[in-house]
């Protein structure tokens, strides 16, 4: 009775009961929320842990230090070696795959988004057949059909199919040019490094005179030239480190250049070709939903069309195209664990056969998560990066 | 002044109906000559394109046509339909998915005729294009099924969906409310007409029916959680948000198929030492739960944000509770915009059931690799008949869901109110 008479009294300065106060009750939800989670949560750890035990596996981690057991083609892992070190091979699968498939998936991705608005009705149906017939097809299926009946079906290796002489492939695997080291290659590298950075500055002096004098900057041509020179002057200084090898075949082995495993070039294609039908859609509609008015005010300062592009709309569909050109990084990278279904040692496939290893699952099945989870906050914060540099600043 | 303005100010005679379009300059006919030179040979650039396009264009599509209806063997597939339709469901039991069927062809009948009494909108043909590939799928099927029992039960399909259209078109409007409700309960009769009375369990079911019945599974059952999860991650209690944003990002930020390894190696470790096991296809639909109600939480955020903040603040004026002004002002009108978003995350969880082939299930895709290993068919590398014939019939149903959402998403007006 006092407590209400007070609280008539001086209503602003008494709080109402604590059960009715709502400072308190939030406080005391989110308590009992939090607890009731971790209450979850550790109930489930225990479950784990009795369940691990009863069928004679370990709780804990010190299974990553036993051998793996696991035979890894293409790769000198040796069954002998840690279940940690298997982990790491599968990893660097991953990484080779998703880093290659990204860089060809934007390229063909933005030509085929570019023909898609083309002016030529052959090459604008011809894009929206591509993208329209590969979207809407499973990318599970795309990787069985690309292993299964594309690659596997290619002629063997002494008839292997030369392509204009710089590619050979065969059943047994896809072979591209590659970089020989024939000399110090890591100095070389150093100095490319060294030869990059020039080019940068140059590039960066010219568009400060271009800033101040308004002469033409032509900063690619300067960085480019600058740095093809140093490049050119330190390959010679160091004699050839690095050769320019073809694939040749003599009869059954193939000499030079690089081989991609059937497994890997068929996770590599599909995985490409169905990432770019939905980065063509991006870049499409990232260059459709540039305002009209901005091609229109282009048109009337007379601008040339190449002019419009390259500093009205592109600039601006730039903008519009990072998030979701991240997402479908993300999403590439995700989906190369599809290799697990034709057995290309990623890092899905070497987590599953380390379980049907009879080591604990939970514990594996975590550390794949782990590592996907890593994988996506990298490209994420590369994404968020090139975002941010691009975004226009708000004034405010 | 009785005489309206001309276009350029001055009073004319008459008054001119606007022309079609108004505003828009006049679309200019062009002849086909001119219509080829403008789009294909508009500069010496743009021909020597059309040429080399063409030729390679011509050269695929002829390597295409001819695999189809030349050298590609497609006995394998006359088989087999049944094994790609349902894998290995018991075929004395095949009457129970036609049962299915023709509910499914009733209550799609009288929800198009009660849609169709608020006025159609285009013509016969705008309308019908849709359904043109699934059409085609139909025929193909039934071409390929060589024999009469399907033929005569797709016309009863049709027959039943025509009588349910008239029975919607005669029904009150208000019924459109209860649809929702209607859907519902026909996912509920379609399991009963397969698992009732003796019936077929799920964990039977294969090929095609395996995939939209984990589909339609995992998109009803993650529904709700995915609202819980939009509606905690725009809480106002910092612990919930935390929990949901936890969630959600940790599921995006994952393969699908390592939830699926959770479900089929792990899942059993989570469970206490003596409750039961479940099966395969539980703990394949448990994962794409789990895997999808993180997708439809982001998409009902984003429809959460797009309702305007004036419609709560009106709740609260006139005294609505927190939990009233979400669930009977908010919700409603984020839910009817993210609708198209829906359907396509829908679409992408159907492509997705693909991926049970890994954990051992036989959907369509592990039909269409295991057939080939049948005796009659071993050895003959007949996976480019068998897995193109997959493709075409996941392509046919994804395509003509996403034109579905484009053409609703339009009829929704979705952004532009």
């Amino acid at each position: 009775m006092t407590q209400t008479d007070a609280a008539r009294a001086a209503p602003d300065q008494t709080r109402p009961p604590p059960w009715r106060d709502v400072r308190v009750l939030r406080v005391v939800f989110q308590v009992v929320f939090l607890v009731v989670v971790a209450w979850a949560a550790w109930w489930m750890f225990n479950t784990v842990r009795t369940n691990l035990r009863l069928s004679g596996l370990e709780a804990g981690f010190d299974y990553l230090g036993q051998p793996a057991g696991v035979d890894i083609r293409d790769s000198p892992f040796r069954p002998s070696q840690p279940v940690r070190d298997a982990i790491v091979v599968g990893l660097l699968n991953t990484v080779r795959v998703a880093t290659v498939g990204i860089a060809l998936a934007t390229i063909l991705g933005i030509l085929v988004g570019v023909a898609r608005l083309s002016s030529n009705w052959l090459v604008r149906k011809a894009a929206a057949l591509y993208v329209e017939s590969l979207r809407n097809i499973p990318v599970l299926v795309i990787i069985v059909f690309m292993y299964i009946a594309v690659v596997l079906r290619l002629p063997g290796i002494t008839e292997a199919a030369d392509i204009v002489g710089l590619v050979l492939a065969s059943n047994r695997g896809v072979y591209v040019p590659w970089g020989e080291a024939t000399g110090s290659v890591g100095v070389f590298l150093v100095l490319l490094g060294v030869a990059l950075v020039a080019a940068l500055v140059v590039a960066a002096w010219r568009t400060r005179r271009w800033n101040e004098t308004g002469t033409p900057h032509h900063r690619l041509l300067w960085g480019g030239l600058v740095f093809l020179a140093l490049a050119a002057a330190a390959y010679a200084a160091l004699s050839a480190p690095i050769a320019i090898t073809l694939p040749t075949r003599e009869e059954r082995v193939v000499e030079g250049g690089i081989a991609l495993g059937p497994e890997y070039a068929a996770l590599l294609f599909a995985l490409v070709i169905y990432t770019a039908s939905h980065i063509a859609e991006i870049v499409r509609g990232s260059i459709l939903a540039v305002p009209k008015g901005q091609t229109e005010a282009a048109n009337a300062i007379a601008l040339s069309g190449y002019q419009r592009m390259r500093y009205v709309i592109l600039p601006q569909a730039f903008r519009i195209m990072i998030p979701p050109l991240g997402n479908q990084y993300l999403n590439l990278t995700k989906n190369s664990s599809l290799a697990v279904a034709i057995g290309y040692f990623e890092l899905t496939r070497i987590t599953n056969q380390i379980i049907a290893n009879g080591n604990p699952a939970p514990q594996s099945i975590l550390i794949l998560m782990g590592c996907y989870l890593a994988l996506s906050l990298i490209i994420s914060l590369f994404v968020n990066i090139v975002n941010r540099a691009l975004s226009l600043e708000r004034r405010t | 002044m009785s005489a309206p303005l001309g276009p350029t100010g001055i009073a004319t005679e008459e008054p001119v109906p606007p022309p079609e379009g108004a505003g828009l300059p006049p679309r200019q006919r062009l002849s086909p000559g001119q219509w080829v030179r403008e789009n294909l040979f508009s500069s010496p650039a743009n021909s020597a394109l059309t040429v080399v396009f063409g030729a390679f264009l011509a050269w695929a599509g002829y390597r295409f046509l001819r695999f189809v209806f030349v050298t590609g063997r497609w006995e394998i597939i006359e088989v087999n339909l049944t094994n790609f339709l349902v894998g290995r469901f018991p075929r004395d039991e095949l009457y129970r998915p036609w049962i299915a069927i023709l509910i499914v062809a009733f209550v799609a009948g009288v929800g198009v005729g009660l849609s169709a009494q608020r006025g159609r909108a285009g013509t016969w043909w705008t309308r019908t294009k849709p359904a043109v590939p699934g059409l085609v799928l139909l025929a193909v099927l039934l071409v390929v099924a060589q024999t009469w029992t399907p033929l005569l039960l797709t016309a009863a399909s049709f027959a039943v969906a025509a009588a349910g259209r008239l029975l919607g078109a005669r029904l009150p409007l208000r019924t459109r409310r209860w649809m929702p409700l209607v859907y519902l309960a026909t996912i509920l009769a379609v399991f009963v007409a397969f698992t009732g009375w003796g019936g077929v369990g799920w964990d039977s079911w294969g090929g095609l029916l395996l995939n939209l019945y984990l589909g339609i599974a995992a998109i009803v059952l993650s529904f709700p959680i995915g609202v819980l999860l939009a509606l905690g991650r725009r809480s106002t209690f910092p612990a919930i948000r935390l929990v949901c944003v936890f969630y959600i990002e940790l599921i995006r930020g994952v393969p699908l198929i390592t939830l699926l390894f959770m479900g089929a190696l792990a899942l059993g470790f989570f469970l206490p030492v003596g409750w039961p096991r479940p099966g395969q296809v539980v703990r394949a639909i448990v994962a794409l739960t789990l895997f999808t109600a993180a997708y439809v939480a982001e998409i009902v955020r984003g429809g959460l944000q797009g309702v305007p903040r004036g419609q709560t603040e009106a709740a609260k004026a006139i005294g609505l509770s927190p939990v009233a002004t979400t669930f009977v002002i908010v919700l409603p009108q984020a839910l009817r915009n993210v609708i198209p978003a829906m359907v396509g995350q829908f679409i992408s969880l159907f492509k997705d059931t693909s991926l049970v082939v890994i954990i051992g299930l036989l959907d369509l895709l592990a039909v269409a690799q295991v057939v080939t290993q049948q005796g009659e068919f071993l050895g003959q590398g007949l996976e480019a008949e068998t897995l193109v014939f997959a493709s075409y019939v996941f392509w046919t149903i994804c395509y003509s869901m996403s034109r579905a959402s484009q053409r609703l998403e339009k009829r929704l007006g979705v952004g532009e109110r």
